[in-house]
């Protein structure tokens, strides 16, 4: 089953995939292929058939259409191998309170024909101090600590990792990013899903944007954001009387233009050029300012210049 | 990008590293670790026991209170007549007073001589213990009067170990405790897994899924002979109840009643995904055994069109068995019925609960 390594095949491969739930078509012919040991992030807001679609490839879910083949298997066919090559984070997943930390993970540990050593899993995931505590003690961050161990110990080629730092702190997102990057070193493929921008820009070499059970954009995040065709942003609220957003295509160094409602976001290739013709336009027209910020382009600003719509509003 | 991850050799296993071993020592700390469950299998049947083991306990003859109205000649000898007999209570008082006491029920029958040669019973002939004491009371004037039976009786009072309410009881709380125990403890802890997600985790991994349904029944295994130990060894110890045959038989009676239990504990919870539907399940599937079976009373009060199906219930099977060995002293041979159904539950729930169980 080991490819040879003169011609690696893709860690994962997906092919018109489709699934619908009733009325929903969650997706929608997606498309996708990820290169091993690479770390590739699934970007959208709720709903857009991240979910459903990393669900398919770790053969929870079945497909109604669509083809996807993982590390040169299908599920069809190869379930069982699969399973012994993936490690999987589900977004919503409860282990046993009543266990400790090292019970759970030797649990796992059990399962996979080629094991990790436990110790040097709990070292890896900086739970040794909490070694013989039980899973209802730890925090959110251990948790989810926790659960990635539980993964990382058949030793996976591939891990699929669904929103793993949602509802986290700051402090435990930056612990988990460094883990995944620790992965990733290890040369494992990583699969995320994410509706955090900062997480995809900081972990993912590559990242599809996904709307609507459908891949709206993909490439590196340089390149995604290199879309706008500039590098920083300028959003502004008015107060009152408000302009037309023609208008403000035309102001020097502007490349692109959103509103909802009161609320503007100009694509800016040179802010220094654009603010003060912006300023004197505002005044011509009479319009109040009432915010005002400028920031370097994220991908969350390539969400919003693909969709209208920011990432939370879902 | 890095090339594919050379695949190496599997790890070898140390007996520990098993699935089956730690998937049953997974379930094992669950139980152990909640208390309430060790309560519910423990400490809830020895009280159970307790309090129907008092209730029914076998006592002497009870002693029943009358009075006797002593306004009219024929008192003292009617009195002293009634005194003898140890089992009346007897106490002398007025007319006014003997209607109160026999109204508020202080009384069972209140003897009214009317003149020197006859007396009156007053008494509720619905009151099962006013009915003795008419008898005896009856029978102590008519001797006292210089009446004779015809016929000599002797008596020979038995209250044999093992005849006793006790001891019919004792082995029908193990089998009902083995169900229950069986039933919620897989039930629960299964449906729970599957409302946290769990399952759902576990499938995507290699584990084996019999293995994994398996580790329930298993956990049970190790519980029951604690479990068996501790009931029995009470039984014995507390309320004297015997046990007459040979432990490996009891032990390989509990042994598949509990296997039994845990294939239809899993049948049950291998579709529901909250523990209220699985409740009610659960209820629905075990109360017919709690009335049927034989657990307070023998099943052979129901009617006998009804009989075959409640030989065939698994519950009849173990109590039956149970009590066979512990009270008769029976052995394999004997038990061979019991032992044949209690193993056509295990053989037809365990298959069509991993074929129909639900993992996401």
């Amino acid at each position: 089953m080991t490819a040879s390594p003169a011609l690696p095949l893709p860690a994962l491969a997906i092919r018109g995939l489709q699934k619908r739930y009733g009325p929903v078509q969650a997706v929608a012919g997606i498309d996708l292929t990820v290169a091993r040991g690479e770390c590739f992030g699934l970007l959208g807001p709720n709903g857009a058939g991240k979910t459903t679609t990393i669900e398919i490839c770790e053969g929870l879910t079945e497909a109604d259409a669509g083809e996807v083949s993982i590390l040169g298997l299908t599920h069809r066919e190869h379930a069982a191998e699969i399973r012994e090559r993936i490690g999987i984070s589900l977004q919503e997943t409860q282990l046993t309170e009543k266990l400790t930390v090292e019970e759970t993970i030797a649990l796992f540990h059990s399962f996979y024909r080629r094991r990790r050593p436990i110790a040097e899993v709990i070292a890896a995931v900086q739970l040794g101090e909490k070694r013989t505590a039980r899973v209802g003690q730890l925090s959110g961050g251990q948790k989810q600590r926790l659960a990635l161990a539980c993964a990382l110990v058949g030793d996976p080629d591939l891990f699929f990792l669904d929103e793993p730092t949602t509802g986290l702190d700051p402090q435990s997102r930056r612990q988990l990013w460094d883990l995944i990057t620790g992965f990733k070193a290890e040369g494992r493929t990583i699969v995320i899903t994410t509706h955090y921008m900062d997480e995809a820009e900081h972990l993912c070499d590559r990242v599809a944007i996904v709307d609507h059970g459908k891949v709206i954009a993909l490439g590196t995040p340089r390149q995604l954001i290199a879309m706008l065709g500039s590098e920083h942003v300028v959003e502004f609220a008015l107060d009152g009387l408000l302009v037309d957003e023609s208008e403000l295509i035309g102001l020097p160094g502007v490349t692109g233009v959103s509103r909802s409602d009161h609320r503007y976001q100009l694509d800016v290739t040179h802010v220094h050029r654009t603010i003060p013709a912006l300023l004197a336009h505002l005044k011509a027209r009479q319009s109040v300012i009432a915010e005002l910020t400028t920031h370097t382009a994220t991908l969350e600003d390539v969400f919003v210049h693909l969709t209208g719509r920011h990432l939370r509003d879902g | 990008m890095a090339d594919a991850r050379p695949r190496g050799e599997d790890t070898p296993r140390t007996w520990r590293e098993y699935p089956i071993v730690q998937l049953t020592l997974a379930r094992y700390r669950e139980f152990y670790r909640e208390p309430e469950a060790m309560f519910w299998t423990f400490v809830f049947p020895l009280l159970m026991a307790a309090g129907l083991g008092v209730a029914f306990r076998s006592r002497p003859p009870e002693v029943i209170p009358i009075a006797l109205v002593q306004e009219l000649a024929g008192t003292s000898a009617a009195a002293t007549a009634l005194s003898k007999e140890r089992q009346l209570d007897l106490r002398t008082v007025s007319d006014s007073t003997g209607r109160r006491l026999l109204r508020t029920g202080k009384v069972a029958l209140l003897v009214v001589p009317t003149d020197s040669q006859a007396v009156e019973f007053r008494f509720d002939n619905t009151r099962p213990e006013a009915v003795t004491a008419r008898r005896i009371v009856d029978d102590a004037l008519q001797r006292g009067r210089g009446r004779t039976d015809p016929v000599a009786v002797g008596e020979d009072i038995v209250t044999d170990r093992g005849s006793r309410y006790i001891d019919f009881l004792v082995p029908g709380l193990l089998g009902m405790n083995l169900m229950s125990s069986s039933m919620w403890g897989i039930g629960f802890s299964v449906v729970d897994q599957r409302r946290k997600r769990l399952l759902k985790r576990f499938v995507a991994t290699p584990m084996s899924r019999p293995q994994y349904l398996a580790s329930f029944v298993l956990a049970r295994l190790s519980l029951l002979v604690i479990e068996v130990a501790f009931l029995v060894g009470m039984g014995a110890l507390v309320f004297d109840v015997p046990v007459r045959g040979s432990l490996l038989a009891l032990g390989v009676v509990s042994l598949l009643g509990t296997l039994a239990f845990g294939g239809l504990g899993l049948l049950v919870a291998a579709r529901p995904k909250t523990v209220e539907a699985a409740s009610g399940m659960m209820n629905f599937s075990m109360l017919p055994m709690w009335v049927l079976s034989g657990v307070f009373f023998s099943s052979s009060n129901f009617p006998d069109a009804i009989q075959p199906f409640i030989q065939a219930l698994p519950l009849t099977a173990l109590n039956d068995a149970l009590r066979a060995n512990m009270l008769e002293g029976a052995g394999f041979l004997q038990l061979a019925g019991e032992l044949g159904i209690m193993a056509a539950w295990l053989l037809a729930t365990f298959p069509i609960a991993l074929k129909i169980f639900r993992w996401q």
